[in-house]
């Protein structure tokens, strides 16, 4: 939806923000806008993209950033691949996803730019603030370059405003291109109203580890971005904020995932870097010493999980990071704590696969070997946060499932949810979410290491330390004793346990929330990060009177109670996913080899429902415009 | 990271525990196997330091001395092919009070386990590891190891293997951090003895080579080091290991050398007219990593929450 057609007039009197000025230009009122700073790798594009959201954010508006971030640490400069930057959707309400196209670019160079235009990311209209300095470079070739695209742009309809950066921050730096991105920010604050005080206190809060003279550089260039923009700009903006009535934080999600490591009792982290997971142990290895927890940097992801399957064992529940050709390596050793029943995280955030795939843009790819990995029958719980907020939630869930069932949690997220912002209701500590203190008495004489419930399959487990506890616990199949088993009912009595528990804590789960009418014409099921472009997909095509609901999928294995009935109310259901599905219009595609999504073939298995998919690799976030023409379709075919 | 301690239980045991009280089940090794008498030096040194069960772990990966954490009568990891290492190490750095022993094999160690046995050499946590060297792999029924002498016959070498052996005693020394390297031969118990329990009294990751004999797969692969004691050349030292008088009357083939030079360790871990028997390498001044990573900070609800406070504050907008 264009937010422009939305909006009014209003004066800068109006307006209602403590920046606009009487004598301003008219101020546009708008419900939301998408923001995007981009540069060449290493000008800071995203740290300015980053700080606007929060400034955002403080100003009581909803926001989600989205990273641009090229393949390489440093493409070289001027590279339409190159793009490295921050994509900001700012908006009156709650924003749940990234939305559509963009309506105003800042670009620092036009090379960069065109990256972004043959994506199709930036709206017909769209206004581009361009860095000037190329017009006028040395090298005759970059200045026809940046000349020719100037004039294709506009001749496309864009409404480019040239933007003399670099000429004005040398009037204060010398060396500009460390300074440009606060002066971009202080132009964007100057076009969005936002208040001055407002981007200072982030700038403090940013460089806050540094010393004051860099504060202080940075609040100069922000205001001289600012005062340059209410010079020169003839057009301003205003998004209305509803501040949230409680307290709000904004991280994204693998700074939530850590601070979640944090809340959840669980004291170790052992990981080993792999992009995108590897942020969240950078930040933990931040704070974590400063709570008593401590993350392993292991030498392989072997090691890393092996590592904490040990210190699970030995204590509390641990935690190991990672990413798709990780979690591959890992498998046996998940295998292993599933076997000897020990209990462990396991995060996944997810990528392009398979192999090296795609590192850092986001996919769905992992769903089936998260569910079904590691040899043999492995039974694990699978989680799918599908909010920032939830990625710090799901590790206390997943700690105490873990330690309740005994039993590997895997949770998944994926890249975009790990560099998207959002703000959430700052998190009220609660004791309840710690770990209790290992247990350490003495173990009742007869006792069993492995005395599985008949039930639930659930059984109580000796800790080293434990007087009369002691045995050894291995993979191979074993006793209630963890005697290795030569009996051949021993091996059945063992996997019905271990499966058991899965189904024991299907059990306690409630069934999924419908969002909608709770029958109808269409389902979409989804899980993970999509859910908020799904839901305002739906929410889009039932204000157009279309009888579409949606349900989302927090947890996947076992999977929450009541879904079938859900299912069986609607006439046509289908998920929409970020892996891959055959489509059905290929030539050689027909219901006999057709591929489906992975939520789709264990919905069809499950459910013995005719679920269909739609589903989208590109590695960028599924936009909701797209999911709503997909939705459109299903319901005319 | 500190754990809140239960040391102070220990000192309410008065009882004085016998080598029945470590030993579990009855060892499925085969007749002869040197794995027999790593075990039975292994309890003894138990009973010996009055080790309370359930304060220790044996940790081992897959192969045949694998199976040796199920015949203590302690906690034990029988674990997957390669990881014993990372499990120990994952097991020390979450419970600074237990004490840990790992069993690994050739294959399990210097093979598929290559990798972590390197690093875990670097980290220099405080376990105290056993490589059970027999030069073959037992329980898949007999391939070269990695160990295994240039021209060993095995089913996946039928006409001789084709590599020089690797020597875990050089790649050992050969790691930054590496801090305890002994080799210790099955065939002499009083001296795999001593130096078992030197190495459980050394602070950080003691690594112990025995040369263990495989009467199944290579049966006459030690003959001639057993009928001949010049061939085992035993180091000795004011700050390692004295010789008895009774293993001296024997061995008359010994080297004074001391353990703190590790450019000698590594000629005499090259040696190959005589197998050396004793500690190659002690630096007791090498920091275990354990201690390195302490944060000294006691995890209690309060520091949790304002930890997480001071974070969130960070983050507010």
């Amino acid at each position: 939806m264009s937010a422009q057609k939305t909006s009014k007039k209003t004066t800068g009197k109006s307006a209602g923000k403590s920046s606009a000025k009487a004598a301003g230009p008219a101020v546009t009122e708008l419900k939301e806008h998408i923001v995007e700073i981009i540069s060449d790798s290493g000008e800071g594009a995203q740290r300015c993209g980053q700080s606007l959201g929060s400034i955002a954010a403080r100003m009581g508006n909803g926001i989600w950033t989205t990273e641009i971030i090229p393949a390489e640490i440093r493409p070289p400069a001027r590279s339409v691949a190159g793009a490295s930057g921050n994509r900001i959707r700012i908006g009156s309400g709650y924003i749940t996803n990234g939305g559509d196209q963009t309506d105003l670019v800042v670009a620092f160079n036009e090379q960069v730019l065109l990256g972004r235009v043959r994506a199709r990311e930036l709206k017909p209209n769209c206004i581009i603030l361009l860095e000037s300095m190329w017009r006028t470079h040395n090298d005759i070739n970059i200045a026809m370059a940046y000349k020719e695209t100037y004039s294709r742009l506009v001749e496309a309809g864009y409404q480019v405003r040239e933007v003399p950066m670099e000429q004005e921050c040398l009037k204060l730096t010398p060396d500009a291109k460390r300074g440009k991105n606060m002066f971009a920010l202080g132009m964007l604050c100057y076009l969005y109203s936002f208040d001055l005080q407002a981007a200072r206190d982030q700038i403090a809060l940013t460089f806050g580890k540094k010393a004051q003279t860099i504060i202080d550089a940075n609040v100069v260039l922000l205001e001289a971005g600012h005062k340059w923009a209410s010079e020169n700009f003839d057009y301003r903006f205003c998004i209305p904020a509803t501040p949230a009535k409680q307290a709000q934080i904004a991280t994204n999600g693998n700074t939530a995932l850590a601070l979640g490591v944090m809340a959840s009792g669980m004291e170790l982290c052992a990981m080993y870097p792999i992009t995108p997971a590897t942020s969240a142990s950078h930040y933990l290895s931040d704070v974590f010493e400063k709570v008593g927890g401590l993350v392993h940097q292991a030498e392989d992801e072997i090691a890393a999980c092996a590592f904490a399957v040990g210190a699970s064992y030995a204590s509390k529940c641990t935690v190991t990071i990672t990413s798709g050709p990780g979690y591959s390596l890992k498998q046996e050793a998940i295998g292993l704590a599933v076997m000897a029943e020990i209990p462990l995280v396991v995060v996944n955030v997810q990528r392009g696969g398979p192999s090296t795939g795609q590192p850092t843009k986001s996919e769905q790819g992992d769903l089936m070997t998260a569910i079904y990995g590691s040899h043999g029958d492995a039974p694990k719980v699978v989680m799918a946060p599908a909010t920032i907020e939830e990625c710090f939630y799901s590790m206390i869930t997943a700690r105490k499932i873990a330690e309740s069932f005994n039993t590997v949690v895997v949770v998944l997220t994926d890249a975009m949810l790990a560099t998207s912002q959002q703000p959430f209701a700052r998190p009220q500590f609660n004791e309840a979410w710690l770990a209790p203190p290992i247990d350490q008495s003495a173990v009742p004489d007869g006792a069993k290491p492995y005395d599985w419930d008949a039930t639930t399959g659930i059984a109580r487990r000796f800790i080293p330390g434990q007087p009369g506890g002691m045995h050894t616990v291995t993979g191979l199949a074993h006793d209630r004793q963890s005697h290795v088993a030569y009996d051949p009912d021993i091996n059945q009595e063992g996997l019905r346990a271990r499966s058991l528990k899965i189904a024991a804590l299907q059990k306690t789960l409630l069934p999924p929330e419908v969002v909608g009418d709770d029958k109808g014409d269409l389902l979409v099921v989804g899980w993970g990060s999509t859910k908020g472009a799904i839901e305002e997909a739906a929410a889009a095509l039932r204000a157009e009177g279309k009888k579409v609901s949606s349900v989302h999928l927090r947890f996947l294995q076992p999977m929450q109670p009541g879904i079938k009935e859900i299912l069986q109310r609607f006439k046509k259901v289908m998920t929409i996913e970020t892996n891959w599905s055959d489509d059905p219009a290929d030539e050689i595609i027909d219901e006999t080899n057709r591929r489906y999504s992975a939520l789709a073939t264990l919905l069809r298995a499950r459910y013995l429902v005719d679920v269909d998919c739609w589903t989208e690799v590109k590695g960028q976030p599924v936009k909701p415009s797209t999911i709503r023409r997909v939705l459109l379709d299903k319901l005319q075919k | 990271m500190k754990f809140s301690s239960t040391e102070c239980l220990l000192d309410l045991y008065e009882e004085k525990l016998e080598l029945e009280d470590y030993q579990s089940g009855v060892p499925r090794w085969c007749t002869g196997c040197g794995d027999n008498a790593i075990l039975t030096a292994v309890q003894r040194l138990c009973r010996d330091e009055g080790l309370r069960p359930e304060k220790t772990v044996f940790v081992s990966g897959i192969g045949c001395s694998s199976r040796f954490p199920h015949y203590m009568k302690t906690y034990g990891f029988h674990g997957i092919h390669g990881r014993a290492l990372p499990i120990a190490e994952g097991i020390r750095l979450a419970r600074p009070d237990l004490t840990i022993f790992v069993n690994t094999g050739d294959g399990d160690c210097c093979s598929i386990g290559a990798a972590h046995w390197i690093h875990a050499l670097r980290y220099n946590m405080n376990l105290t590891v056993f490589l059970h060297d027999n030069q073959i792999y037992g329980l898949t029924k007999k391939q070269a190891s990695p160990t295994s002498p240039i021209g060993t016959k095995s089913n996946t070498t039928p006409r001789g293997s084709y590599l020089d052996a690797l020597n875990p005693l050089s790649v050992a020394l050969g790691v930054a951090n590496a801090s305890f390297i002994a080799q210790a031969v099955d065939w002499i118990p009083e001296s795999l003895f001593e130096i078992v329990k030197a190495a459980y009294h050394h602070k950080g990751f003691s690594f112990v080579r025995i040369l263990q004999r495989c009467p199944e797969w290579l049966p006459k692969l030690h003959e001639a080091d057993m009928q001949e004691p010049d061939a085992v050349q035993l180091l000795h030292h004011e700050n390692a290991l004295q010789i008895s008088p009774n293993l001296a009357k024997v061995y008359k083939n010994q080297l004074k050398h001391d353990p703190l030079d590790i450019h000698r360790a590594r000629e005499i871990a090259s040696s190959t007219d005589v197998v050396p028997v004793g500690i190659l390498y002690q630096n007791r001044e090498i920091p275990c990593y354990e201690d390195t990573r302490q944060t000294g900070i006691l995890r209690t609800p309060d520091i949790v929450r304002k930890g997480l406070e001071a974070e969130f504050d960070k983050y507010e907008v």
